[in-house]
């Protein structure tokens, strides 16, 4: 099956219903994407297809319609996504393990809705679990980024 | 001399050894005859060097032996040194020992917990009471009970300092120059011209000579790095998806497995595995103790073979459901079972018998630690070693085990301890490593990755124990005259030690933590702490016996204080006998403009008080009643830690700390039925999400002895939450999760 993650193309021999997530890790060691859950409950293994934030724990291989982007697609150390920036500069992380997820959903959200209020965040990012409870300065992060991206 | 000098004095030297093309400094430590069989080493009355700075041609590298699970421990080690050290500790490698150095190995099992055996100091005791290791044990190699900040204070950075001036020293002589007139910085000696000589060019001359050892440390207002607002090294990595930590390692030809194990008490009877043994990528079925592996070409198709294995467990005839562990604690109370009374002033029996008795009985349940990153370990086993890759708080524990496990000796097992993608208590354990261990031995030579499903991890977690306190008080003149406050709980102590080593005999000071230990003048004030038969094994999550504790005692008193119409933040501060803590309850005050419990309408303040590991933290929340459901709407926290050495890392802990015990109190229960636990996921353990996660301010205050955050800022959470509910809606809540009594927005 072929498969188009962060610009390149992959053939990737596995079964039809493997979740993209373990397609990410193991087949192709973009570990950047995490397991947290497996049923769509933490938001660790979020990605982008085709720019929307999905559960890569939850879509199937064959059924990944567009291009796939992870964290490592999103920025680099060196080169780092304007969300990312913002996380890097309110020192989010704690343990750092649901960031991956955190960041990509923020800046699928930050892409489609520009400046969005808290209760729009509260709705999104509810979906992404952080047991270390950095929440606040997602929050902050997340409008941070977005004032960032308005002014380009 | 202050005592933290004396002990380090006392304790160790600063020493070097040469490496190839450089230098290691590290603490020279006095081996003492140590009667357990962890602290095996080296023979009576010679030295071993624990490094801590390794100095060669290619570069710098700072060994952080504390494990980090998110709450920072390697980037404030390295800071410890590097502030002393002139250098960017940005610019070093950074490496949790024991690496693959050999030549320390050994040594840095013996990494110790910086107070004598014999030292019965306040420091020591408290040290020792906050890490719940009994002396005998203080050789081991731990991470936990916030010590990791006062443990590395004063070793780290005097190994910084001598290393510096050692290689100034080595400058001095090269350019024949006294050492008294070069400076360093930014990983340089600097000649009194200007000249810069980088340390890794003066590697090898340091290691020939003597250490200096007359060093003096820094005073705060000298230092860099220690205090200031500064980026932690694993920041960018975090933000970036390039950090990697124990279930992202990959080896060429390495195996990847999933487990299922026995229910508690239980164990495996038959297996029909045939179906999974033809499955695509499918290796091998691989009976462990007590469970089925199997191993597979990737994690998925391991986990989804495991699916296809049907399992008959035998069962012993131990209690599987939760009314045996309240009727346990029940028991507890009723048969007196005292397992200690820390706290007796006064006369409580007359007190309580001289009018009438305020009466109430509290509970809290088992919680998971379920973090974020599922158990894993990766090994490789061949004839003489055996190598595990995986996130451990307690390396020397994993080695000693490891070893019985598969015959091999203690030397022949290397440990390289991983980032950590969260804990709360859960890398305190050994069985997700025997799992992976005996895993490996069915495929020697492959490297083999071992990762839990998430359904494990629940299934098979080790809780923080179940309680119930029953309080008796009596209030009288406007003011509190007697607080009994008895405690039921299984040993945490006793439950732990046994799997990780072998239970300990003596009382368990976990018990009462939190409860038996605050510093408050309350004049008939007695707490009892009573220990519970183990029904399922219970162990250490954030902040251990305060965790329940807190809330039972905050609680309480909060009920007291009511009946006595007494302000509660005022009644607080008027019984503290305790300076540092009082200063803490004025702050909190004074940030939270605390009027009294009463804010309106529907809506209601609380406030509890909480001393742990030597840390007094106060809380402040605010609730309101909305259509949706109950809200926090603000909260406020203050702690007292003696040093801020990361400013914007300390203020994550509290505030991470209390947003924890506030989602786990509105959230949280694990509940046993036919012998596992009913919450199987996140959708039924939901914890804290962004929604109600609310505005959060924190204080650091920094007037009492040196301490570590990550724990101290969970108790007081709950029962602060739980007064704000009974301000608001006079309801009065003795059990959690509160989401039992109340609707949460
Ligand atoms: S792993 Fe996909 S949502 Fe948790
Ligand atoms: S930072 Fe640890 S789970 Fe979010």
């Amino acid at each position: 099956m072929e498969l188009t993650v962060n610009g390149q193309r992959h053939q990737i021999d596995a079964e039809a219903g493997m979740p993209l997530l373990w397609v990410l890790r193991d087949i192709l060691g973009l570990t950047g994407t995490k397991y947290g859950c497996g049923i769509a409950q933490c938001g660790a293994c979020t990605v982008h297809i085709d720019g929307m934030a999905v559960r890569s724990c939850q879509i199937a291989l064959a059924d990944v319609g567009g291009e796939v982007t992870t964290i490592e697609g999103l920025g680099t150390p060196d080169a780092p996504h304007p969300v990312q920036q913002a996380w890097i500069d309110h020192q989010v992380a704690q343990c750092g393990y649901c960031q991956s997820g955190q960041i990509m959903s923020a800046a699928a959200m930050l892409a489609l809705q520009g400046e969005p209020d808290d209760q729009q965040i509260d709705r999104i990012m509810s979906a992404n679990l952080c047991r270390c409870a950095t929440y606040p300065r997602i929050r902050a992060a997340i409008h941070d980024a977005a004032r960032r991206l308005a002014t380009g | 001399m202050s005592r933290a000098g004396r002990i380090a004095r006392r304790g160790f030297l600063v020493g070097s050894v040469a490496i190839a093309g450089g230098v290691a400094f590290g603490a020279w430590r006095y081996t003492r005859p140590l009667p357990d069989p962890f602290a095996k080493g080296l023979p009576p009355g010679t030295e071993a060097l624990n490094p801590y700075v390794l100095i060669d041609g290619s570069g710098i590298t700072l060994i952080a032996p504390r494990a980090d699970k998110g709450q920072g421990a390697r980037w404030i080690q390295a800071a410890l040194i590097a502030d002393e050290l002139d250098i960017d500790p940005a610019g070093a490698r950074i490496e949790p020992g024991p690496v693959s150095k050999t030549y320390y190995n050994t040594a840095l099992l013996q990494e110790n917990l910086p107070v004598d055996p014999t030292d019965t100091g306040w420091l020591a005791q408290t040290l020792r009471a906050g890490s719940d290791v009994p002396a005998r044990l203080l050789g081991l190699q731990i991470t936990g009970g916030s010590s990791s900040v006062p443990d590395g204070f004063e070793k780290l950075r005097r190994a910084g300092a001598v290393a510096r001036e050692t290689l100034k020293q080595a400058a001095a002589m090269r350019e024949g120059l006294s050492r008294a007139d070069l400076r360093s910085g930014d990983g340089n000696v600097i000649l009194p011209d200007g000249q810069r000589i980088p340390y890794t060019e003066l590697a090898a001359e340091a290691a020939s000579i003597a250490p200096v050892q007359d060093v003096v440390l820094r005073a705060p207002s000298q230092w860099r790095i220690l205090g200031k607002p500064v980026q932690r090294a694993d920041i960018v990595a975090k933000s970036t998806g390039t950090q990697r930590y124990g279930i992202d390692l990959a080896f060429d030809g390495m195996l990847y497995a999933s487990v299922r194990a026995a229910p508690r008490g239980a164990s495996v009877a038959k297996v029909e595995a045939a179906a999974a043994k033809g499955m695509r990528g499918v290796h091998s079925v691989v009976p462990i103790r007590d469970g089925i592996a199997v191993v597979a070409d990737n994690t998925w198709r391991a986990m989804q073979a495991l699916q296809e294995i049907t399992i008959d467990w035998a069962f012993s005839d131990l209690p599987g459901d939760q009314q045996a562990v309240w009727d346990s604690l029940t028991a507890a109370l009723d048969a007196a079972q005292i397992d200690s009374r820390p706290r007796d002033t006064g006369d409580v029996e007359n007190a309580l018998a001289a009018g009438a008795v305020i009466e109430a009985e509290y509970r809290v349940p088992f919680l998971a630690h379920a973090p974020l990153e599922p158990m894993n370990a990766t090994v490789r086993i061949s004839d003489s070693q055996c190598e595990i890759w995986t996130g451990t708080q307690i390396p020397d524990f994993v080695v000693a085990k490891v070893a019985a496990l598969t015959g091999l000796g203690e030397d022949g097992i290397k440990v390289h301890n991983q980032m950590i993608g969260g804990s709360f208590g859960r890398r305190l354990e050994l069985d997700f490593i025997l799992q992976a261990v005996q895993i490996a031995q069915s495929v020697p030579g492959r490297p083999v990755k071992m990762i839990w499903s998430r359904e494990e991890d629940f299934a098979h977690d080790q809780p923080r124990p179940a309680q119930i306190a029953r309080g008796l008080g009596r209030v009288a003149n406007g003011r509190i005259e007697a607080l009994d406050l008895a405690i039921a709980t299984p040993s945490v102590t006793t439950s732990w030690f046994g799997r990780v080593w072998r239970a300990l005999p003596g009382p368990d000071a976990t018990i009462t933590a939190g409860a038996g230990d605050q510093p408050l003048a309350i004049p008939n004030y007695r707490v009892t702490g009573y220990r519970a038969n183990e029904v399922f094994p219970v162990s250490s999550w954030r902040s251990v016996g305060a965790s329940g504790n807190g809330f039972l005692h905050g609680s309480f008193l909060d009920e007291l204080f009511a009946a006595a119409e007494l302000d509660p933040l005022q009644g607080l501060i008027d019984l503290c006998n305790h300076d540092v803590s009082r200063r803490v309850l004025n702050e909190l005050r004074e940030i939270s403009a605390w009027t009294g419990r009463a804010a309106g309408q529907g809506r209601g303040r609380g406030v509890a008080f909480c001393l742990s590991f030597g840390v007094p933290c106060a809380q402040v929340v605010d609730v309101a009643d909305t259509p949706k459901g109950l809200r926090i709407t603000r909260a406020f926290a203050v702690a007292d830690i003696g040093t801020v050495l990361d400013p914007v890392n300390a203020e994550a802990q509290l505030s991470g700390g209390m947003l924890f015990g506030l989602g786990h109190a509105m959230n949280c229960e694990l509940t046993y039925r036919d012998h596992v636990p009913e919450q199987t996921n996140f959708h039924a353990y939901q914890a804290m999400r962004l929604h109600q996660a609310p505005e959060i301010t924190v204080r650091l205050l920094e007037n009492g002895p040196l301490r570590g955050l990550g724990e101290p800022g969970v108790p007081p959470a709950a029962p602060a939450l739980a007064n704000a509910i009974f301000a608001a809606t006079g309801q009065r809540i003795r059990e959690l999760p509160l989401s039992r009594k109340v609707r949460f927005a």
